[in-house]
C-alpha cells in the first residue's frame, strides 16, 4: 500500500503517511488515501467518469494541499468518488502546476460502504519531503 | 520526519486551584500570556501532551488577552487544541484565525423538549429512530430535501433562521431560543467563494458524519440535579427529549479552507505575523482579510442555524406522524441552540477595563452568567443554557452558565473529549457488535456506517461525568440535568 493510516498522531482526525517513487506517484497515493478515508473498499468504485483537475501553487506542499482539496470539493459538489488519478506536475521557477485526470463514479450509499466524511485538509504538521529514493508526505484530514 | 514520533514536553504546572493549572510564559519562547487548563488533576495528568504544545502556540498569537484557555474536554487538534478558548483585542493588533474556530464553523448542539414520557415512547422507539434515520440524511455525500438555487442559497446564508421561519421550517419562538436569534447580522455572501456555495447549497437538513448525531434521550428522575431550574426550563422526570449535533457542512468547511490559504499568503508578507503552526494562520481582525473572513464565517454561522432548524422541522414531523398529533400538542419546544465552533465579538473585562474582544471558541461552548446580553431574554436571569453532548453510550448534560465563567471569557467544555484516535478505535471496537451491545443496554442505534459507529464508541472518549464535574467545580458552568440516550441516529 502506498499509504498508511496512523493511530497515534491525531486523536479526533485522520492522519496518514504516503509515499511515491516520483512526486506524481506521491500525489496519486495521497489522493487514494483521501478517498479511502471516506469509502472502505476502493475497488467498489468504478471508473465511469473522468474529471480534469488543475491547480497551481508556489510551493509543492500547498500544491498537494490544493489537489487534495479538489477531491473533497468534488465529493460534496458533484457527489463523486475517485479511485484512480493520473497526475502530471510541472515545477517551474515561481510556480508549480498540476494537471490530473481523476477517474471514478457517483457516490452510492447502497453500493459503496462509506466510512467518515472528510471536511478539510489540515495544514497541521502537513509535510512533503524527498528522501534519497522516495517522496513522502504526511497529512491530517479533519473529519 | 517529525510525524508520529514528535516529542512533546510536559509543562511544570503552577497550581492555581484544584481545577485550574497554569503553564507560565517561560514554557515556550514568544508566549504573550500564560496558558490555563481548566481540569481536575486526574484529567490534566491524562491529557495528551500535544494539547500543551498547541495551547501554548495559541498564547503566541498577537493581541491575545489574559490567558490561552483549555477546557477539561481538551484534546489535540490542529492549530488550537479542541477545547481551546482565546480572546484577542482588535485595538492591540488582535487577530482572527480560522484555526481557532475549526473548519466546521458554528457546529453546535440543539435540545428539544417533548411532553412525552419514556413509557409512552418506548413501544415506538424503533419506529421513531428508523423514521428519523430516513428523514434526516446522514453520512458521506448526503443531500437535503430543501431544493434551492445557488442564488437562493446566497440569500439563505445572510438571513439565517429568519429564512427558515419565512419558509415554514420554524416556530417564531425557536428563533428566540437560538444564540444570536439564529442570525449573524454581519454576514456578507460576497465574501464567500463560488466553491463554498457549490459544496453547501444542497446540504441543508443533513447531519454530516463523524461525531455528529441525533439522539432520543430520557430525563431520569435521579439525574435532575437542579430541580428548580430544570422545572422552570420545562424538564420533568422520565421525560423524553431530543438532542442533536451538527454544523455548517461542506459550506463552512470550504470557507475555512479558503481563508486559511488567504491568511497564509498575507500573514507574514503583509502583517509580519509569525506563527508556530500553519493551522494558526491569521490576520489582524481589523484588516481587510480579517474582516472578510469574519463576514464569510457569519454566512456559515447562518447556514448551520438553518441546517439545525430544518432538521428540527423534520424531527417534529416524524414525532407528529408516529403519535398522530401536532408537534405543538406534543410540547416539542426547543430549549436552546448553542454553538461550540465560532468567533464572537463580545465585551469582557481585562484588568478592570471593559474591552470589545474577538473571542475564539474551538470545541468550547459559550457559557454566560445571568444578566449578560448574549443570553436570550427568556433565560437572561438564569444564565445561558449550556448543552454538552457526551459519547453515544454514556449520556449528555444540560448546564447553566456559571458566575466564574467571566474568568474564561464565558466559555466551558463542549463534549467529553476523545482519548483514542479513530484508527485505534476501529481496531478496538466493531460497529456491528457495538450496535448489539448498545441494544442490550437499552439504546437503539442506527448508522450509515459500522466503522463510523466503532469510531464513536464510548470507550474512545473521556468520562463525561469527570469533564462536567470539572466545569462545575470551576464554577464556569453548573449542572442542571444529565440526559441518558435511548435512541441514536449516527452520521
Amino acid at each position: 500500500m502506498p499509504y498508511k493510516f496512523l493511530e497515534d498522531v491525531a486523536i479526533a482526525d485522520v492522519a496518514f503517511e504516503a509515499t511515491g517513487k516520483t512526486l506524481e506517484e506521491l500525489f496519486e497515493s495521497c489522493g487514494l488515501a483521501v478517498t479511502n478515508t471516506m469509502v472502505k473498499d476502493l475497488d467498489s468504485v468504478k471508473r465511469k467518469i473522468v474529471k480534469d483537475i488543475e491547480v497551481e501553487s508556489e510551493s509543492i506542499e500547498l500544491l498537494l494541499f490544493a489537489f487534495l482539496q479538489e477531491i473533497i470539493f468534488y465529493k460534496d459538489a458533484k457527489l463523486l468518488l475517485f479511485n484512480k488519478f493520473d497526475v502530471r506536475i510541472r515545477q517551474m521557477k515561481k510556480k508549480n502546476r498540476l494537471k490530473a485526470k481523476a477517474y471514478g463514479e457517483k457516490l452510492n450509499m447502497k453500493k459503496h460502504e462509506l466510512k467518515v466524511d472528510v471536511k478539510a485538509v489540515s495544514l497541521h504538521n502537513f509535510q512533503v519531503k524527498k528522501t534519497r529514493s522516495v517522496w513522502k508526505a504526511s497529512v491530517i484530514l479533519d473529519v | 520526519m517529525p510525524f508520529g514520533n514528535q516529542v512533546f514536553k510536559k509543562p511544570e504546572f503552577k497550581k492555581i486551584s484544584d481545577v485550574v493549572w497554569e503553564i507560565p510564559t517561560s514554557f515556550k519562547q514568544g508566549m504573550n500570556v500564560p496558558a490555563r487548563i481548566f481540569a481536575t488533576k486526574k484529567i490534566v495528568d491524562a491529557m495528551d501532551l500535544q494539547v500543551y504544545d498547541q495551547i501554548t502556540n495559541v498564547a503566541n498569537l498577537p493581541g491575545i488577552q489574559k490567558y490561552a484557555f483549555c477546557m477539561p474536554d481538551g484534546h489535540s487538534g490542529y492549530g488550537f487544541p479542541i477545547g481551546g478558548v482565546a480572546a484577542f483585542d482588535p485595538d492591540e493588533n488582535g487577530v482572527i484565525s480560522p484555526g481557532g474556530i475549526g473548519f466546521d464553523i458554528n457546529c453546535g448542539m440543539r435540545l428539544v423538549l417533548t411532553n412525552l414520557t419514556y413509557d409512552q415512547v418506548k413501544p415506538h422507539l424503533k419506529a421513531i429512530v428508523d423514521k428519523l434515520f430516513e428523514r434526516v440524511p446522514a453520512g458521506v455525500g448526503s443531500t437535503g430535501f430543501v431544493k434551492l438555487t445557488k442564488d437562493q442559497f446566497r440569500k439563505v446564508v445572510e438571513e439565517g433562521a429568519e429564512w427558515a421561519l419565512d419558509n415554514g421550517y420554524a416556530w417564531k419562538e425557536d428563533l428566540e431560543r437560538t444564540e444570536l436569534n439564529g442570525k449573524a447580522e454581519w454576514a456578507d455572501n460576497s465574501k464567500v467563494s463560488p466553491k463554498a456555495i457549490e459544496r453547501g447549497f444542497n446540504q441543508i437538513g443533513t447531519l454530516g458524519s463523524g461525531n455528529h448525531y441525533l439522539e432520543i434521550q430520557v430525563v431520569k428522575p435521579e439525574n435532575i440535579l437542579d430541580k428548580e431550574l430544570a422545572k422552570k426550563w420545562g424538564l420533568f422526570p422520565n421525560q423524553i427529549v431530543i438532542m442533536f449535533h451538527c454544523g455548517s457542512r461542506g459550506f463552512g468547511h470550504q470557507i475555512g479552507t479558503d481563508y486559511l490559504q488567504t491568511f497564509l499568503s498575507v500573514m507574514e508578507r503583509k502583517y509580519g505575523i509569525k506563527i508556530l503552526d500553519r493551522e494558526l494562520a491569521c490576520a489582524p481582525f481589523n484588516s481587510p482579510e480579517g474582516q472578510d473572513y469574519f463576514k464569510a464565517m457569519a454566512c456559515a454561522v447562518n447556514m448551520s442555524f438553518v441546517n439545525r432548524q430544518v432538521i428540527l422541522h423534520r424531527i417534529r414531523e416524524v414525532f407528529s406522524g408516529v403519535f398522530k398529533q401536532d408537534a405543538e400538542k406534543l410540547g416539542m419546544h426547543m430549549l436552546f441552540d448553542v454553538a461550540h465552533n465560532r468567533a464572537s465579538l463580545e465585551e469582557h473585562e481585562v484588568n478592570g477595563k471593559k474591552k470589545k474582544l474577538i473571542v475564539h471558541r474551538k470545541g468550547a461552548t459559550g457559557s454566560y452568567p445571568s444578566g449578560r446580553e448574549e443570553i436570550p431574554k427568556l433565560y437572561r436571569n438564569d444564565g445561558s443554557p449550556v448543552i454538552i453532548g457526551g459519547s453515544m453510550e454514556t449520556g449528555s448534560y444540560l448546564l447553566v452558565g456559571g458566575e466564574k465563567s467571566n474568568e474564561t471569557f464565558c466559555s466551558t467544555a463542549h463534549g467529553s473529549g476523545r482519548t483514542m484516535s479513530r484508527t485505534a478505535a476501529t481496531r478496538m471496537f466493531r460497529g456491528d457488535e457495538l450496535q448489539k451491545d448498545m441494544m442490550q443496554k437499552g439504546i437503539y442505534v442506527k448508522s450509515v456506517s459500522f466503522s463510523g459507529l466503532a469510531e464513536e464508541a464510548g470507550g474512545a472518549y473521556k468520562n463525561i461525568d469527570d469533564v462536567i464535574e470539572a466545569t462545575h467545580l470551576a464554577g464556569i458552568s453548573r449542572k442542571v440535568c444529565k440526559l441518558i440516550p435511548v435512541g441514536n441516529v449516527k452520521g
